[in-house]
């Protein structure tokens, strides 16, 4: 067993824990609403809205990476380098609007639920796995690139052996930082009508139950720590797999 | 044999290499030498077609190389590069072992090859093989990166500084190393450097580049007795031009060798059968002597060297 799988295996455990076993801490939860409010969220079980979140996010993840992983080896390629301004130009815009924002642009477009959350998300989870594809293949020393086609290897065996090895470590903080951020903004998915352990919250602040809020807020703090922890024990396998990169 | 014949490269309104024709023989190294941007390295990759030309012709053993098929092409080129390009995600044995197995050959012939090149540039398999490049110094990974060249055992072999950035001695280690290979293999090579005592040492032949001319291409005594254009001689340097010229000759070639060689007296002033006139004339200089005795390996004098041999072979 490798020691780096560790920590996500037991936030995982805490994770399950928490969507299974909150409804029993009811009487430590009691003090926090007025009499009449229901303490624990009724609507859905804690594990059906995970799963959906966790559903929501995975899947627009793997969109995400693929067309941006697509999109980004191809505009690297002699054939498509006249986009490649345009798509680091692209890239840059995630950092400068605000996730919340591209949900707000997708309600008027495609109206409410679980379609438009995922559309955004996908879309805007692009960005940061864009830019670190760019910019871990362009980062790859050039003499490497000659070498490896001037000793003859045909260029999939260049992408394949060498570039996405070599960056292969910043695509996946790319990806990483793309699942944080849709993580927080599949929960504010929720204003839009999406199913997510951002519902709890959404129906806390509305109803002024600090309970829900609580128990949303908790269990996405959570899967956010669980799913972070996970890739930083990809990224040490990674390392442990290419160890001429570590040193 | 590659025979560049008119060949030009423009990089849009610059012309990178401009209509050079340059023949080198199966066997001979030739040197590109040339001040910075003077279009050497483009040659060179023109020959690999890392960049197509856009005029002339090139031939490699009397194919035009935009006949063969480009894979093919490459793999019996060896190419190493200043900065080596080795892959920093494989042990110094996987980058060796690159063209090896593209070309598909067994396991163990590629393993057993690879031990005799890392014995070949003098870096012991045990403790190199499985180092990754990272963990080499810079002479180590120039090693490398030649003995990665070398792995295939290609009919011709492209260099584009692979000693650059290096200090002077272990650029000179290396450069002996060149020599001793070059001796035992005879591939046909393109050396590129703008360093002229580097050409003048490992070169059968020399082009002398400008402006992506070749302004001369003949041997380096040639090049150092009769400089085709003011250019040239201020390359080779017109002060110690003579130095030169006697630093591309071993003593032996020159000494007046004895009918039997005969032990050395032991704490006599000497030098080596192998070294350059131009060491001897050094320390005939500092000892004020006019006849050297000259020893091999073995401690044995094989012969003399007189100055006035020295001063008409150098003139
Ligand atoms: N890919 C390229 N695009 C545009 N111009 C280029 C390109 N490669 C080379 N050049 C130009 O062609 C000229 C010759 O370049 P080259 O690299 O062949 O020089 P060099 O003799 O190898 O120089 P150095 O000793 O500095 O390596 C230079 O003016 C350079 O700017
Ligand atoms: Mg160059």
């Amino acid at each position: 067993m490798m020691r780096h799988w560790l920590t996500p295996a037991l936030w995982l455990l805490v994770l399950v824990a928490g969507c299974l076993g909150l409804p029993a801490l009811e009487p430590w939860l009691q003090p926090l609403v007025d009499g009449r409010q229901a303490v624990i969220y009724p609507r859905d079980s804690f594990v059906t809205l995970l799963l959906n979140h966790l559903q929501l996010v995975a899947i627009s993840a793997a969109a995400a990476t693929l067309v941006a992983l697509g999109g980004g080896i191809a505009v690297t390629r002699p054939w498509g380098r006249d986009f490649l301004p345009m798509a680091s130009q692209l890239a840059s815009i995630g950092q400068t609007v605000p996730p919340v924002a591209v949900l707000a642009l997708a309600v008027p477009v495609m109206g409410f639920g679980d379609g438009p959350t995922f559309v955004a998300l996908a879309l805007y989870g692009l960005l940061p796995i864009l830019r670190n594809t760019l910019a871990g293949l362009q980062g790859i020393d050039p003499a490497v690139r000659e070498a490896a086609t001037g000793m003859g290897m045909s260029s999939s065996q260049v992408l394949l052996r060498v570039e996405l090895p070599l960056a292969g470590r910043v695509i996946l903080a790319g990806i990483r930082t793309s699942v944080t951020i849709n993580i927080a903004t599949a929960a504010i998915g929720s204003t839009i009508g999406a199913q997510t352990l951002g519902d709890p919250v959404i129906a806390g602040l509305v109803n002024g139950n600090t309970a829900y809020v609580l128990q949303g807020a908790v269990l996405i703090g959570l899967l956010a720590v669980t799913v972070d922890s996970l890739f930083e024990a990809l990224e040490q396998q990674w390392l442990k797999r290419t160890p001429g990169l570590s040193g | 044999m590659i025979e560049l014949t008119n060949v030009s490269r423009r990089f849009g309104e610059v012309t990178a290499v401009d209509r050079i024709s340059l023949t080198v023989e199966t066997g001979e190294t030739c040197v590109l030498v040339g001040s910075s941007g003077c279009g050497k390295s483009t040659t060179l990759r023109m020959i690999n077609r890392l960049l197509p030309h856009s005029a002339g012709d090139i031939r490699v053993d009397g194919q035009d190389i935009r006949e063969v098929d480009l894979q093919q092409l490459r793999l019996n080129m060896g190419y190493a590069i200043q900065g080596t390009g080795l892959f920093p995600h494989w042990t110094v044995a996987r980058n060796i072992a690159l063209v090896p197995q593209l070309q598909g050959w067994e396991r163990a012939r590629v393993e057993a090859r690879v031990t005799e090149l890392l014995d070949m540039l003098g870096l012991s398999p045990a403790e190199y093989a499985d180092k990754y490049p990272a963990q080499l110094s810079g002479g180590q990974a120039q090693r490398v990166g030649v003995a990665r060249a070398l792995a295939a055992d290609p009919n011709i072999l492209l260099m584009d500084e692979p000693f650059g950035a290096l200090d002077a001695i272990t650029r000179e280690n290396l450069q002996n190393e060149m020599l001793r290979i070059q001796r035992r293999l005879r591939k046909t090579t393109v050396f590129v450097t703008h360093d002229i005592d580097e050409a003048l040492r490992l070169a059968d032949r020399i082009a002398v580049m400008d402006q992506g001319r070749i302004l001369q291409h003949d041997t380096p005594d040639a090049i150092l007795r009769q400089p085709a254009s003011a250019f040239v001689e201020s390359l080779v340097g017109s002060q110690d031009r003579g130095l030169k010229l006697a630093a591309l000759q071993s003593v032996a070639e020159v000494m007046q060798r004895h009918p039997q060689p005969r032990q050395a007296v032991p704490e006599k002033v000497s030098v080596g059968a192998q070294d350059s006139l131009r060491q001897a004339l050094s320390v005939m200089l500092w000892q004020q002597l006019s006849e050297l005795p000259v020893v091999d390996d073995q401690g044995l004098e094989l012969g003399v060297l007189t100055r006035e041999r020295l001063w008409r072979e150098t003139a």
